[in-house]
């Protein structure tokens, strides 16, 4: 009885998933592996669908076999004091139970081996856009170094067009422990390592912006190390990439700011192109505004949260390596307003 | 402890002082003290990493919460795991060991009495140490800190660098000394197995629990020491200024990874094959009948004994490493799945044609067989390693890990208490408390861990204080959640059960279940020096034989 | 049920005279040489992992000198310890004492050079076990045998000293060839050591 009820329960479990994978809008998609949107992971869909059915049908006939012989072969009354025939095993059945599973193993190998090599070893086209993602506790930094952009924390890729491929490749690299850069509908995750480069690429053929995070426990805001990564129809991307490359938005209204950004620590972790400010142990904040969140993705960027983010770091992400400058209200309110003209 | 010899009586007329009762306790060197000390301290970190466990699940309910810190909730996953591995499974296992390999060997004692006390209380010695840290770690705020960088204490995060202060160190050093502690009790049941079987029993004709913790034990010698030998090489890049994985001097932190897996692949192997014993030794009873296929549960044990010393890096295939790596090792993790999936077959094989006896002991033995096949399964997807580049370091991998651990090996252990709890206290567990303590786990571990594999599918990392709304793992993770809570009432039903039953238990008497093995030969408990004359076998089931000398297992091996 | 006594065959061994298991301290030296085995494996791995990573310092090249007469040394004495077991297995004592006293000198030696290589490399080389990659990796892998090498001086002292107050004699034949199994296992590893640092890693 209860052996069906687990049977019941899986089949249960299993709409669930369906339903949770149904939970997601078009524009702002999830993060759900079995959504794909890319090549490599549809190609990790399309071979996961296929160990799902194999391991499945195996369980199914593991578990009937189970079922059976727990029900079929329970004790009865009328069986006491009487023992059943002793049998010690059978070479033939125990040879075919093993035979089997080779099969099994040898097809599931080479399924998987030609999907190993199809993602690892793909070559880059000439069209390919790259990009060098570094890893620090607890945000990712990006730099297109053939485009001159440096930027932080929000990926904007071009959507890729399966009959003239547009993909990104990007170069990974950590400047302190290890990351682990994961998008969930667009690649399988690679992980970033000091001293160690790594490679993935990926050829987004939805626009749209798609959310990660990182996933190697970092330190204590691992939590917090999101990713948006926003594929970009040709000509969005293209702008997208003119606005990056022009050096900081010069507002003589926000001139107060500028003098509180440079005259306290800022400029020692900041870089904002065009001015003096050229500091690489914190994001680059040239065009911050272009970006929907900050932190990693752990607040919006809305005017309060810049606020309180520049005021105390810690309200938003406990652990961050940025310190609370300690600013007064007024030169608070200055260096805001500053960050809010880096369009 | 008075017991029920009929041939020597050993009763006590008066009770002992309970310091001199205390003082036995703590200077014993009889394995089956030891074995019930490793028993009892291991559970005791039971509770412990299950209130850890408890306090990770809270604080994840839903999203954004704020039940604890960031800091908190790292070092609760950090000791969960810690403790879970290394001061609750193995010494539960070592325990069983200690308690059982002699008396179904035919033995006085282990072969190293000494050496055993010893390695007990460095074991438990390196388990007080690890929670010394809540007091002495010399947190970032200047209080006490446990280590809080995860199990695994990847390079460069257990650095100076990244993890300054002393908790670390407690990590490392607490594990250093329990991991000699485990090497001396390797050391020890070989010796004990190759040198001290009683005569007739020739290696062929041991009971599948003594092959399978020789094999564990032959593992352990080799697992256990990459594991050490990292460590003494994170000491001296913590103390003397080393660079073994210092990535800025040239170092890699690959490689703490490789030695890490190297220990970290057949350790898990360590903690399964001695359940696989426990199966084997109880759904033989329960079926009544001799387990199907014993050469090849053997040879299928050793083959994954070499075959799992070669898969570790099926830990690592999002590291970057080349398609002919990822490759090898999706292989011969796939071809590990062979030997381990056929024993469920012989399991199977043993119940079919058998007259199965429902008690609680085989209850949590069908439970193992179904979870552990589940398990093995969400493996195998995990070898691929395309797919594993989607699953790893999500909540699908702590959901595939926790099914093969909770739903296998705590439920096999749960098995081998209901069965060996009467020879151990001469009294039997309560049979309607073991089934409310079956129902009630087996409900709360599906609700826990079935539904834990949706969260990883839909992109949830692991090792997170929290998370983001809107991305579909509230509910989930809330269901999950519940299920922790329900697990916890059946442990704590378990833990009434053992109580209870040793003081209102029935009586056991010598042979509870109608067994075959020779630790049934002898009063529950046994008298201290085991064996009044040491016997001789001729069989595998010696006490089958005894009971059926018209048709002895000996005519047919 | 008391002990099992079992059925006895018409064909079955007399357990007295035929029932043969392996000496418990050879098993478990045994098992200790493969545990330590084990641990040396993966200091040697990364010896040579790192070999030519240094990105700074000292290079072997430029400072190690090959330790040969150390070297003879250390493997002797596992010719001594052999012949002193075998002295000890036909009761003569004092050749038994004599050859350990020997082995003891020639692994002491082993020791000192040991000491002074170190003490020349940190003093007027300037290596340290926190110069760089390399120094780091030698100076654990030669420590840590020369630890080994150490506690193996000390328990094979103890026999001598136990020898001279007359407690050593043919029965104890079986300990003392337990010893030399790890005075074995230590030299072992020294010729997989040297191997390593004095002529691969150069």
């Amino acid at each position: 009885m209860w052996v069906l009820a687990q049977a019941i329960a899986l089949l249960f479990w299993s709409s669930v998933a369906v339903w949770a994978s149904e939970t997601t809008s078009a524009s702002r998609h999830g993060t759900n592996i079995f959504a794909p949107a890319s090549t490599p992971a549809k190609s990790i869909t399309n071979l996961s669908v296929f160990v799902l059915v194999t391991t499945g049908i195996i369980f199914v006939v593991v578990f009937a076999l189970i079922f059976y012989s727990v029900f079929k072969f329970r004790a009865r009354a009328k069986d006491a004091g009487r023992e059943p025939a002793q049998v010690y095993g059978s070479t033939q059945i125990e040879l075919a139970w093993t035979i089997i599973p080779i099969l099994i193993v040898v097809v599931l190998f080479l399924a998987t081996a030609r999907v190993i090599h199809a993602i690892q070893d793909a070559p880059e086209p000439a069209g390919a856009v790259d990009v060098t993602v570094i890893g620090h506790q607890y945000w990712w930094e990006f730099r297109y170094p053939k485009l001159g952009i440096v930027t932080a924390n929000e990926l904007h890729i071009p959507v890729s067009d399966p009959g003239h491929p547009t993909p990104t490749f990007l170069q990974l690299l950590s400047a302190d422990t290890d990351h682990s850069f994961w998008v969930p509908e667009l690649a399988g995750k690679t992980d970033l390592i000091p001293n160690h480069p790594n490679r993935m690429w990926m050829d987004p053929q939805r626009t749209g912006v798609f959310l990660g995070q990182c996933a190697q426990y970092c330190g204590i805001q691992h939590a917090k190390m999101l990713l948006r990564v926003s594929v970009d129809g040709p000509e969005d991307f293209a702008a997208w990439v003119r606005a990056q490359q022009k050096p900081a938005v010069e507002d003589a209204g926000a001139i107060a700011g500028r003098r509180v950004f440079e005259g306290n620590a800022c400029m020692n972790c900041h870089r904002v192109d065009g001015t003096s400010a050229d500091g690489h142990f914190g994001p680059d904040l040239t065009h911050l505004m272009s970006r929907a969140t900050i932190a990693a993705g752990a607040a919006e960027n809305t005017h309060d949260n810049l606020r309180l983010w520049i005021q105390n770091p810690s309200a938003i992400k406990p652990g961050s390596l940025m310190p609370a400058m300690k600013l007064s209200d007024a030169d608070l309110d200055a260096v805001v307003s500053y960050m809010e003209t880096l369009n | 402890m008075a017991s029920d010899a009929i041939t020597v009586p050993v009763g006590q007329t008066e009770a002992r002082p309970w310091v001199d009762e205390l003082h036995q306790w703590l200077t014993t060197v009889d394995h089956k003290r030891l074995g019930i000390l490793y028993i009892v301290s291991s559970l005791l970190f039971l509770a412990v990493g299950g209130v850890e466990a408890l306090i990770i699940r809270i604080q994840l309910m839903h999203s954004h919460n704020n039940f604890v810190s960031p800091e908190v909730f790292n070092q609760m996953f950090t000791m969960h795991g810690t403790t879970m591995i290394f001061f609750v499974a193995m010494p539960v296992l070592f325990g069983f060991a200690n308690y059982l390999v002699p008396l179904m060997i035919g033995a006085r004692d282990m072969a190293f009495p000494r050496l055993n006390a010893f390695s007990f209380w460095l074991s438990f010695l390196g388990g007080l140490l690890l929670y010394f840290s809540f007091v002495g770690g010399s947190g970032l705020y200047g209080a006490g800190s446990a280590p809080d960088v995860g199990w695994w204490s990847y390079a460069p995060l257990g650095a100076r660098a990244f993890s300054p202060g002393h908790s670390s160190d407690y990590w490392t050093l607490a594990l250093l000394v329990s991991g000699f502690g485990s090497i001396g009790t390797a050391i020890n049941i070989i010796a004990t197995i190759l040198c001290l079987r009683c005569p007739g029993m020739k290696l062929s004709r041991m009971p599948l629990l003594v092959w399978m913790n020789l094999v564990m034990a032959g593992m352990v010698l080799l697992a256990i020491t990459p594991l050490s030998a990292a460590q003494i090489m994170l000491l001296i890049d913590r103390y003397l200024g080393g660079h073994f994985f210092d990535t800025q001097a040239g170092g890699s932190a690959v490689l703490w990874m490789h030695f890490f897996w190297i220990f970290g692949h057949p350790e898990v192997y360590i903690l399964i094959i001695p359940c696989f014993a426990f199966m084997s030794e109880i759904i033989p009873v329960f079926s009544r009948k001799p387990i199907f296929g014993y050469p090849v549960m053997v040879a299928a044990t050793v083959c994954i004994a070499f075959v799992s010393m070669s898969v570790w890096a099926h830990h690592m295939f999002t590291i970057g490493m080349n398609s002919y790596a990822n490759s090898f090792f999706t292989i011969t993790t796939m071809v590990v799945g062979i030997p381990t999936g056929i024993k469920i077959f012989n399991w199977i094989g043993t119940m079919w044609g058998g007259r199965i006896q429902f008690k609680t002991a085989m209850l949590f033995s069908i439970g193992f067989l179904f979870q552990f096949l589940i398990a093995g399964l969400t493996g195998i997807m995990l070898a691929a390693s395309p797919f594993d580049w989607q699953l790893s370091l999500s909540y699908f991998v702590v959901a595939h890990f926790h099914y093969v651990i909770v739903g296998g090996i705590l439920f096999a252990l749960f098995g081998a208490f209901y069965y060996w709890y009467p020879k151990m206290t001469g009294r039997m567990l309560s049979e309607s408390l073991g089934k409310w303590h079956f129902w009630l786990f087996l409900i709360g571990f599906h609700m826990t861990f079935d539904v834990m594999h949706i969260p990883g599918i839909l992109g949830m990392p692991r090792r997170i204080y929290t998370y983001e709304p809107g991305r579909g793992w509230d509910t989930l993770n809330l269901i999950v959640s519940i299920g922790a809570f329900i697990q916890a009432i059946a442990i704590l039903v378990f833990l009434a059960n053992l109580i209870i039953s040793y003081f209102k238990g029935v009586r056991a008497g010598n042979d509870p279940w109608d067994a075959w093995t020779l630790e049934w030969s002898m009063s529950s408990p046994p008298p201290a020096y085991n064996f009044a004359t040491v016997p001789t076998v001729e069989s595998r089931r010696p006490l089958w034989d005894l009971k059926h000398p018209e048709d002895p297992d000996s005519r047919y091996e | 049920m008391s002990a099992v006594t079992g059925i006895t065959p018409t064909s079955f061994p007399n357990p007295a005279t035929e029932w043969h298991l392996p000496s418990r301290g050879k098993v478990a030296m045994a098992g200790l040489i493969i545990a330590e085995s084990a641990i040396f494996t993966i200091f040697v791995v990364a010896y040579l992992f790192y070999i030519g990573k240094s990105t700074t310092g000292p290079t072997p090249q430029e400072v190690l000198e090959t330790p040969i007469f150390y070297t003879i040394c250390l493997l002797s004495s596992s010719l001594t310890i052999h012949l002193a077991a075998k002295a000890l297995e036909r009761d003569y004592r004092r050749l038994f004492l004599a050859l350990l006293l020997l082995t003891i000198a020639l692994g002491g030696l082993f020791l000192f050079g040991t000491a002074q290589e170190w003490h020349r490399l940190i003093y007027q080389r300037g290596l340290t076990i926190s110069t760089n990659l390399f120094g780091t990796t030698y100076y654990s892998l030669v420590g840590l045998h020369a630890f080994h090498v150490t506690a193996g001086l000390i328990m094979l002292s103890l026999a001598a000293i136990f020898g001279f107050i007359g407690r050593v004699g043919v029965d104890q034949s079986g300990r003392v060839a337990v010893l030399s199994m790890y005075w074995h296992f230590v030299d072992a590893v020294w010729v997989v050591v040297f191997t390593v640092v004095y002529v691969l890693g150069r």
